[in-house]
């Protein structure tokens, strides 16, 4: 005779359709449009600063980038859910959320113009800095996490990472860590669909990524990533019951990777376009912005001061990184140890010299 | 005073500094109740309690992640590796991570983590329990590479190594864990880093080596003096960063340079401070850099692991090399 010994089920969660309508009622919190305004003002600057970013790398002013075009609701949603006292450990794609963090356009536009100083984060001292190698911060995450719960502090270390990512070990090392010890950590999945030009089916034969948490004995569920309102509900709850001490949890945000995967890639050589055209037609932004217009929380004389504003802001930061010139070529000796050992000194000398003369 | 093994100076050490430093906790597989494999950490868990000696999941790239996020919280982890085999998947989190922190963020978080694990072989061990890469990490930039010879050195420098406040990988040489016990006072005082201990000071030739081989270099010296043949025996201690001047100092006394280790023989660490005397010391030598290593083969399952390790014959014939040659 067989039983079933284990069960599950996947939630999935929407509150704006694509077409902006409601699905259901908004959740308490989320009902101000002061509130909702604001995660639509946090995606229209991200935005703005995405595509100023593109075209700067274009005319050869910034190094490789990364586009999070399409997918800005879930930096949004996550940034907003976070309190200033926790900890965002960000995948390369996030800035909706690091920017709701605090972390400045100029410090990210410095980080992919090759200069070190866009990781020293003016505000957010304890965030970690963007994470190239796929899913390692995951690792990180649990032990920022441990730290916290070990000192007693009500705070919580959130994760971004991609649906790439969710394949790698140290992401399922993490989650079954953070299980055991019921750490106050969130996995924020950002399922855009692609890795590179492996499409999320590729990836895995699971049929959610979410589920993946079950396995970690971690709650996981799925929302709608384009659903800023979903996004920030559902990860909300998960960052306070982590908070309260119920542990750690997954949040699957289903999205679309709209742009390139890089200014270095060229998705028209792996992707339908019709199939991105579709995609357009879930947009977040514009979903969200139907919706306040219909709801006459949001009127077109003031998207035209939001995108004036954003326009304003991006162009300033790009001032800032532009008048900045590079560090001394001997700069990469510092902060290598906290003091720089005997032994490299002779190395340090002879760059110094070589760049002075 | 009490004589310790290296093993119980480590524990030692670790306890002093849970003691004295709440933000330290110690992590791996099996340290807990049952004390780790080797019984580093034996009374730990009873002692200071489960919450700051973690029994982790079998996870070593989660061992070295989480131990970059603690480190970076403020909490002093220190981390074992249950062996260097298995050492490999937490490599990515070091050089990856662990030593770019404090870089990638002009200091603005840094981590201060230590990873232990047993080091070599020569103990009758399974496959991929004897092998000694420790030259695939003194090449990464911002790492502090340590290995103690002696039970008092390795209480030294590991106490060091918890209060460094930037990554150290601690190697433990397993031959040497039981092998000798010597006074060690437990007094909390820290050996420093990043400089070599002259172990025994001679005149005609310098024997360069760590770890436990220093145990072969030593015994070579002894058999060598009863033919008025005068070594001096350098203990290297902190691979990386390395110092070289000590190394050099006692070249330039004696012209002559033998460097032992057990790892193979190619790109091993004793390539570099021979490359190093080659290029600061070369008038100095009165004879071509000798060196005595393991081979460049993997190494073999016990049976034929004395014939990988290098021996006092090999090493007392390589000095003399360096005598004879004209
Ligand atoms: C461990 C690792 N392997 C390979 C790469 C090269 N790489 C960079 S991004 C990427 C795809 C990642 O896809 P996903 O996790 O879905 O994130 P996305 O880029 O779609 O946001 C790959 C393969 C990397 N950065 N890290
Ligand atoms: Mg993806």
């Amino acid at each position: 005779m067989q039983q079933s010994v284990a069960h599950f089920e996947i939630a999935y969660t929407q509150f704006l359709d694509e077409a902006g309508r409601t699905v259901q009622g908004f959740p308490e919190g989320l009902r101000d449009p002061a509130t909702l305004r604001a995660l639509y003002e946090v995606m229209v600057r991200t935005r703005t600063f995405d595509k100023k970013a593109i075209a700067l790398q274009r005319t050869g002013q910034l190094g490789t980038f990364a586009s999070s075009l399409g997918q800005e609701a879930i930096g949004a949603g996550v940034g907003a859910a976070m309190r200033p006292e926790d900890v965002l450990l960000p995948s390369y794609r996030d800035y909706a959320a690091q920017f709701s963090r605090g972390v400045t356009m100029t410090e990210v536009l410095l980080y992919w113009g090759g200069d070190e100083r866009g990781m020293d984060y003016e505000k957010p001292r304890r965030d970690f800095p963007i994470c190239v190698p796929v899913a390692s911060h995951t690792c990180h995450a649990a032990g920022v996490a441990f730290a916290m719960k070990y000192r007693g502090e009500a705070r919580v270390a959130v994760s971004i990472l991609g649906d790439g990512a969710t394949s790698k070990g140290d992401f399922y090392e993490a989650m079954n860590a953070a299980g055991v010890w019921c750490l106050p950590v969130v996995f924020v999945v950002n399922n855009n669909q692609w890795a590179i030009s492996v499409s999320r089916r590729a990836q895995t034969a699971a049929e959610t990524l979410a589920q993946k948490a079950i396995a970690a004995g971690i709650p996981g569920e799925q929302v709608d990533g384009n659903d800023v309102v979903a996004v920030r509900e559902r990860v909300g709850v998960a960052i306070e019951r982590a908070r309260a001490g119920q542990g750690a949890s997954l949040v699957e945000c289903l999205s679309y990777r709209l742009g390139d995967h890089t200014t270095a890639d060229d998705a028209s050589r792996y992707r339908d376009p019709a199939e991105v055209e579709a995609a357009g037609r879930r947009d977040p932004i514009e979903r969200l912005r139907g919706y306040l217009l219909r709801a006459g929380h949001w009127s077109t004389a003031d998207e035209e001061r939001l995108l004036a504003h954003a326009a304003a802001e991006v162009d300033l930061a790009v001032t800032g990184y532009l008048a900045l010139p590079a560090l001394p070529p001997e700069s990469m000796f510092e902060h290598l140890y906290a003091s720089l050992p005997q032994s490299l000194e002779e190395q340090r000398r002879a760059v110094a010299a070589a760049s002075d003369a | 005073m009490p004589e310790l093994t290296l093993i119980e100076a480590v524990n030692r050490a670790l306890v002093h500094e849970m003691a004295a430093d709440p933000s330290v906790v110690v992590l791996g597989e099996d340290v807990g109740v049952n004390g780790g494999v080797f019984r580093a950490t034996a009374g730990l868990a009873q002692r200071f309690g489960a919450e700051r000696v973690l029994d982790t999941p079998l996870s070593e790239t989660l061992i070295a992640g989480m131990a970059i996020g603690m480190a970076a919280e403020g909490l002093r982890p220190v981390a074992e590796i249950q062996f260097m085999g298995f050492i490999y998947p937490a490599l990515d989190q070091l050089l990856n991570h662990a030593t770019r922190l404090r870089n990638r963020t002009r200091g603005r978080l840094t981590c201060p983590l230590v990873l232990r694990t047993p080091h070599g072989g020569g103990i009758h061990a399974p496959e991929h329990h004897s092998e000694s890469t420790e030259a695939l990490f003194t090449h990464i930039p911002g790492l502090r590479v340590l290995i103690p010879s002696s039970p008092a050195r390795a209480y030294g420098l590991l106490l060091a190594a918890i209060r460094d406040p930037d990554p150290v990988l601690f190697l433990e040489p397993t031959r040497l864990y039981r092998m000798v016990r010597e006074v060690v006072e437990d007094d909390g005082s820290a050996l420093p880093l990043d400089t070599c201990f002259v172990l025994r000071e001679g005149p005609d030739v310098t024997l360069v080596s760590w770890g436990a081989m220093l145990h072969e270099t030593l015994a070579a010296a002894d058999a060598l003096s009863e033919h008025g043949i005068g070594c001096e025996v350098i203990d290297v201690a902190t691979l990386k960063p390395l110092d070289i001047d000590t190394i050099l100092g006692s070249v330039m006394k004696t012209g002559r340079l033998v460097i032992i280790h057990e790892a193979g023989r190619s790109g091993g660490l004793g390539a570099e401070i021979a490359a190093q005397i080659g290029e600061r010391g070369l008038l100095s030598l009165q004879a071509p850099i000798e060196r005595v290593t393991g081979y460049d083969t993997i190494m073999p399952l016990y049976r034929l692991e004395k014939a990988y390790l290098p021996d006092v014959a090999r090493i007392a014939a390589a000095v003399k090399k360096t005598l004879e040659f004209q």
